[in-house]
């Protein structure tokens, strides 16, 4: 059985300057519960790790917003003008990526790597300050994994040992932060008994801490 | 032709360039008009990054569900066939050399097929997204724009804003034209006739090889 915690008890979990993982794509599969609570408590200079920097008010966006984040690692903000205009002011620092490199330091983060080698970037800005290697005479850059202290992540559907299950394309981010942090909480749409095996998507063992939807 | 007709003049000679079968991701904006102009007996699979292959048109308010969207974030629906991912899984498909061809657009194309458009340094940053990972994993690039941009050429001898890739971009296709990138240059096959040939070098920045050009036979 996983610990199912009220969303008053998130505040036990938070620290001024940590790393927050948000699961979402354009806030689709961002579980806007805890972030809200976040804002709340306004836990302040958080380094957030998410796709995109959400929308106004909408995702990792309120976080922005309010004025909390100090750090955003993302691979586009275009939807997001407060965003934009905290970075080109230097109130916030922001650092892109491109999605399928954040998307792959985060897996080798959670995977025990020390990094992985892509193509993706060379010849740009993006391979400034990194180390190419050359792999049977082909250029690639070294990229190094990415973790943080805590995810949050959005479960449609959740069952009581903590295996969780994305639907459609609320997935995105949401399994692979799964594996790359401290802590893990998962905001749960739907509580059920059991989840069929072959439906888990985050394997419970992953799973710290389960905040019920419905509260 | 106006600004529409221009689009969809642009869209409609991309979708030639698809085969029954490939695996597409097409870009936000023009790119995406793409899909209204295949031919019936094309079937493609459009692939949206944010983790669905089998994209749909936009939702009726019967078919509207709020947990399906593309990479814009705006709602779509799922086609028969078609199914989700993650983002771990959608970018080995891009990067892994799956996906047949990405349409783009651009701030700015070169002939050596280099392509600025994630940046206008001081302006607008609004990030790469997943456009690094496409130009550098598609077997094959189209950028799709129009021709210039107020009047500017956007299609140059070298790009001079933050590039997406560097030698990645095989295809151009404007309102004036048809250009591929080639060793030797950038080859011009194809002309649109409204324009004569030389309406459309002195709209190019870049050195265009002219050979011969086809005339791009298109109904607006």
């Amino acid at each position: 059985m996983k610990e199912i915690i009220k969303i008053s008890d998130l505040k036990n979990h938070l620290f001024d300057g940590m790393s927050i993982m948000v699961g979402g794509f354009m806030a689709i599969g961002t579980p806007e519960l805890l972030i809200d609570e976040i804002v709340r408590l306004n836990v302040k200079d958080i380094t957030i790790i998410c796709n995109d920097a959400g929308l106004a008010d909408l995702g990792v966006g309120k976080l922005i917003a309010n004025g909390q984040v100090k750090k955003l690692i993302a691979s586009h903000i275009g939807l997001n003008p407060e965003a934009g205009r905290l970075m080109s002011e230097g109130l916030m620092e922001c650092v892109l990526v491109p999605q399928g490199t954040l998307a792959e330091q985060i897996r080798a983060g959670g995977a025990g790597l020390g990094g992985f080698l892509t193509p993706t970037g060379l010849g740009t800005i993006v391979e400034k300050g990194k180390k190419i290697i050359a792999v049977n005479k082909k250029d690639f850059i070294l990229e190094l994994p990415l973790r943080a202290d805590l995810a949050l992540l959005y479960g449609t559907t959740v069952d009581k040992y903590g295996n969780t299950n994305f639907t459609k394309t609320t997935r995105n981010f949401n399994p692979v932060m799964a594996t790359a942090t401290d802590l893990v909480i998962v905001q749960a749409r739907k509580m059920v008994d059991r989840i069929d095996p072959d439906n888990v998507m985050t394997p419970h063992i992953f799973v710290d801490y389960i905040v019920k939807e419905e509260e | 032709m106006d600004k529409m007709q221009i689009k969809n003049f642009i869209a409609k000679r991309v979708a030639r360039e698809l085969h029954d079968g490939d695996l597409v991701n097409l870009g936000i904006g023009l790119p995406t008009l793409v899909g209204n102009f295949l031919p019936s007996d094309i079937h493609i699979n459009l692939q949206s990054e944010n983790g669905l292959i089998g994209l749909g048109p936009a939702p009726t308010e019967e078919t509207y569900d709020a947990d399906i969207t593309n990479a814009g974030g705006q709602p779509v629906t799922l086609l028969d066939g078609g199914m989700y991912f993650d983002s771990t899984l959608s970018f080995s498909i891009i990067r892994g050399g799956h996906v047949d061809v990405t349409v783009l657009g651009c701030l700015q194309v070169d002939q050596t097929g280099s392509l600025a458009s994630w940046i206008i340094p001081g302006k607008m940053v609004p990030g790469m997204g997943g456009a690094m990972d496409l130009v550098t994993g598609a077997k094959k690039v189209i950028i799709a724009t129009t021709h210039t941009n107020r009047g500017k050429p956007k299609i140059l001898k070298q790009c001079f804003l933050p590039l997406t890739a560097k030698n990645q971009v095989n295809m151009i296709i404007t309102e004036m034209g048809v250009m591929e990138v080639r060793d030797d240059g950038l080859h011009l096959l194809e002309y649109n006739p409204e324009y004569t040939i030389m309406e459309i070098v002195e709209s190019t920045d870049a050195t265009l090889v002219i050979n011969n050009p086809k005339v791009m036979k298109l109904e607006v």
